[in-house]
């Protein structure tokens, strides 16, 4: 940790990864709002990535912006970065940065699962792994999530008459979820929130296939039985949702294999899939790139640091401020 | 296993109660004998696995699994049932037993086989029959059904009378094998022992204004609603059973109180503390009750004693169907004979006219002793739950306190998008303490007008709790204030509802808690 600090601040270049204030110089993993703020003079990031960051906060959010396509290598002073893809959202990156021969990965939000709405993660060898823990406990195990879909599907079956309010983020996991239906040969309109629309416009500029769908003001309650209904979670809380009979609440989230949570948040049908890595993909992939520190970001911190412990490889967490979990994600 | 997990699961995280209803009947309909009496039997609480005791679960856990990581499991997920079924490392392929299988294995566990077994078990099982598995276990499902709401299910699958399942239900067992024959007509109704049987109670409804012009007052009689415990005592070869409302039976809880009778007797009552049938404020009653082991100097302290309101039984003969004032009479005149110190007839209070009750409520009543009048038909036959038109309690006034809102959170149901369960405190010099909850009570209007208020004066989340800013004073009307040492501030109000919204009042003139206590305790 000489040259890079507990900020993701690489020093020799002085340049930020992720940073949670404005400042000279950004590397950008991903467009969540955690990840890419608004304010920096020159950002780095992917095409996509950049064009997320300008759609949610417009054209002028940074001075300048340098697009560094996936697996190319920008040397800066002695400092050499590349992008690896991360399988978390469309655009989002791993970052390697490489000086005087020692190699740190910084994984961003990742999962090692197949995604057909975005670039699939590649695995990197380092020297030194910085790890996002967002899901960093062992009870945290994603089923598969084509199963999780079937699980929506059959509940259509079942109750033909109810709307089925889905709660998904409206940035990656919305558009994954569009796109899992239609993998399961559902070719019916989907009916999302306003707040979605733009994202998945976007999405489907970049080729995406996400089929047919449209916004939810133009329809009576009536009209809405037995479709399925994309909304941010926070909508699903709101007055908004007020517009549907009898909904089904359902969630698409990690967070739903906590019965209790999904209880809590008055979900009746969790539907458990994550754009993170569970337990095991997290463990896994530290394995793999046989780092012999690993920095954790954010999330469980803890149960990661103890085991690497375990593991013999030196763990510290860094306890990031400012990544909050995006709400329910 | 499968069945009964993915049923729990289900009504878990299902809010609607006529949805749970359904649920159930559709288990019912579709899971064969015994496997669905032993589901209704845990999910009535009426089974329990005592031989497994859970710490010896967590063991098992422990020895599988790094203790460190369990640990920050649990304390993140917090509930055990759920860390264990989502932490297990181990898959192995098999299905498990039937739900009625299962019981019957866990019961006969022998303890040098119990650890294997069990481990077998949780590899096995998929993540819900897991979570269900030591919900089974540890016992209290905690899925948000009551035995009542289970009972209104079986009710609805088998198209009978609701009132006909609660008075069979103390005397049947599970699997309930008879009970599911005559719900699906292949038999007779089942005969229960009465003799150790709790028959349910007659309960009586709320007085409406436009009943008293819909009612002839010379056909209702009228009692104090003395403010203890509703029990019901039945008295058989010399042995006496006392039993709450909801059928717990609490003998033990009142050993004093004795009365031989050789045939069978069923009275019911009001049981009180006091002397000389003169009750004790509820708040006595209440030492008296939970507890496991009764002292002497208990007993000579709050001696218990009933007031007797009804007969259902004498001499083995049923008198159910019989009017209340022959009831009545036959009540008085066992009364005559059996005469002891633990027993006393409530009163039958003369009236002439409902004005004349009015004052007599408005003039008579003892705030400590009763909770308002009860009126009743002369002629109504003593029906198990709350038949209409027959009981009627008219409580006396609430009283009333104006508080401030402070915490919201949001309802369920129809209610899910709307903050509709609030807390409210008074002064306790310059701070706020909360002294209850509310959730009903204001109309349609109100609630938005609530909601709306919660949603823009938020300042700070706790979970799914909101603050809110301390600006807006509620009228709160509630029965009674007990004292509490459960309670931050020292009360615990029955009853409580949402009177009016009073945005005009300022806060400042909002009371100290130690005013309310003084002036309602």
């Amino acid at each position: 940790m000489k040259w890079i600090n507990e900020n993701l601040y690489i020093s020799p270049i002085n340049t930020y990864i992720d940073p949670s204030k404005p400042v000279e110089n950004a590397i950008i993993t991903h467009g969540h709002a955690d990840h890419a703020k608004p304010g920096h003079k020159n950002v780095l990031a992917t095409k996509e990535t950049i064009n997320i960051m300008k759609i949610r906060y417009g054209e002028n959010c940074a001075e300048n912006f340098q697009e560094l396509p996936l697996n190319n290598t920008l040397k800066i002073d002695n400092v050499k970065i590349t992008f690896y893809p991360a399988g978390h959202i469309l655009g989002s990156v791993q970052v390697l940065a490489e000086y005087r021969g020692e190699k740190i990965n910084f994984t961003g939000d990742y999962k090692t699962k197949k995604d057909k709405t975005c670039e699939n993660f590649e695995p990197v060898r380092c020297h030194t792994l910085v790890t996002e823990a967002t899901f960093g406990l062992p009870v945290f195990q994603h089923p598969n999530e084509h199963n999780e879909i079937k699980k929506l599907l059959r509940s259509l079956q079942l109750f033909p008459e109810r709307p089925h309010l889905v709660g998904v983020y409206a940035l990656g996991k919305a558009q994954r979820i569009i796109g899992l239906l239609r993998q399961q040969r559902y070719d019916k309109e989907i009916f999302i929130h306003g707040a979605l629309e733009k994202l998945c416009n976007y999405y489907i500029k970049e080729n995406v296939f996400l089929g047919k769908f449209s916004k939810t003001n133009l329809k009576t309650k009536q009209e809405y039985q037995g479709e399925i209904i994309l909304a941010p979670p926070s909508a699903i809380k709101n007055v908004w949702s007020r517009k549907f009979e009898d909904p089904i609440i359902c969630q698409a989230s990690g967070w739903m294999s906590i019965k209790q949570r999904a209880k809590q948040s008055l979900v009746e049908l969790p539907l458990i899939i994550s754009d993170h890595a569970d337990w095991n993909e997290l463990t896994d992939y530290i394995k793999l790139t046989r780092a012999e520190n690993v920095y954790v970001t954010h999330g469980r911190e803890e149960a990661i640091v103890h085991w690497c412990k375990m593991n013999k490889i030196n763990g510290l967490a860094l306890s990031l401020s400012g990544r909050e979990e995006e709400e329910d994600l | 296993m499968r069945g009964f997990s993915e049923l729990i699961d289900k009504l878990l995280l299902t809010s609607s109660r006529n949805r749970k209803i359904d649920i159930l009947c559709d288990y019912f309909k579709n899971t064969p004998d015994p496997d669905r009496g032993f589901a209704l039997a845990i999910i009535t609480n009426s089974l329990e696995l005592k031989n497994i005791p859970i710490s010896k679960i967590k063991e098992i856990v422990r020895e599988n699994v790094d203790a460190e990581l369990f640990a920050l499991s649990y304390d993140y997920v917090g509930d055990l049932a759920e860390t264990i079924s989502l932490i297990w490392p181990y898959k192995e392929n098999g299905h498990l037993p039937q739900i009625s299988k299962m019981i019957s294995i866990l019961k006969n566990i022998k303890k040098d086989e119990l650890s294997k077994k069990i481990q077998t078990f949780l590899s096995i099982a998929n993540e819900t029959e897991r979570w269900a598995l030591i919900k089974l276990i540890s016992g209290g499902l905690r899925i948000g059904v009551s035995s009542r709401l289970a009972k209104t299910a079986l009710a609805k699958f088998g198209d009978k009378k609701l009132d006909d399942i609660e008075k069979i239900w103390h005397g049947i067992e599970a699997p309930y094998e008879t009970l599911f024959k005559w719900l699906t007509n292949l038999g007779p109704i089942p005969e229960i022992d009465l003799k150790k049987t709790f028959n349910p109670m007659m309960l009586a409804n709320p007085i409406e204004e436009n009943d008293f012009t819909n009612i002839n007052s010379k056909n209702f009689v009228a009692e104090w609603k003395w403010d203890g415990i509703r029990v019901q005592i039945i008295l058989d070869d010399f042995n006496i059973k006392i039993f709450s409302r909801t059928g717990d039976d609490i003998t033990q809880t009142f050993p004093e109180i004795k009365c031989l009778q050789k045939e069978l007797v069923i009275l019911d009552g009001e049981l009180l503390v006091g002397r000389d049938y003169i009750p004790m404020t509820f708040n006595t009653l209440q030492q008296r009750l939970n507890r496991k082991k009764v002292s002497l100097k208990h007993i000579d302290d709050f001696p218990a004693f009933v007031k007797l309101y009804d007969i259902l039984y004498l001499n083995n003969e049923d008198l159910r169907e019989k009017n209340w004032d022959e009831r009545r009479t036959i009540l008085e005149s066992w009364y005559y004979k059996n005469k002891n110190r633990y027993f006393d007839l409530s009163k039958i209070i003369n009236f002439n006219s409902w004005k004349n009750l009015a004052e007599i409520r408005k003039n008579e009543i003892i705030d400590d002793q009763h909770e308002g009048l009860m009126i009743k038909s002369k002629y109504s036959p003593y029906i198990s739950g709350r038949p209409r038109g027959h009981w009627y309690k008219w409580k006396k006034d609430p009283k009333t306190v104006d508080a401030i809102l402070m915490y919201a959170v949001r309802g369920h149901g129809k209610r899910s998008s709307y903050y509709s369960d609030f807390t409210f405190g008074l002064w306790d010099g310059n701070q706020l303490s909360p002294i209850g909850k509310a959730y009903f009570g204001f109309n349609d209007n109100e609630l938005k007008i609530l909601d709306k208020f919660v949603r823009n004066n938020t300042i700070k989340k706790f979970g799914p709790v909101r603050e809110v800013e301390k600006t807006f004073v509620i009228e709160v009307a509630f029965d009674s204030v007990n004292s509490s040492t459960r309670h931050k501030s020292g009360v615990a109000l029955r009853f409580p509802r949402i009177k009016r919204l009073r945005e005009d009042k300022p806060i400042r003139e909002v009371l100290q808690l130690s005013e309310f206590k003084l002036e309602f305790l």
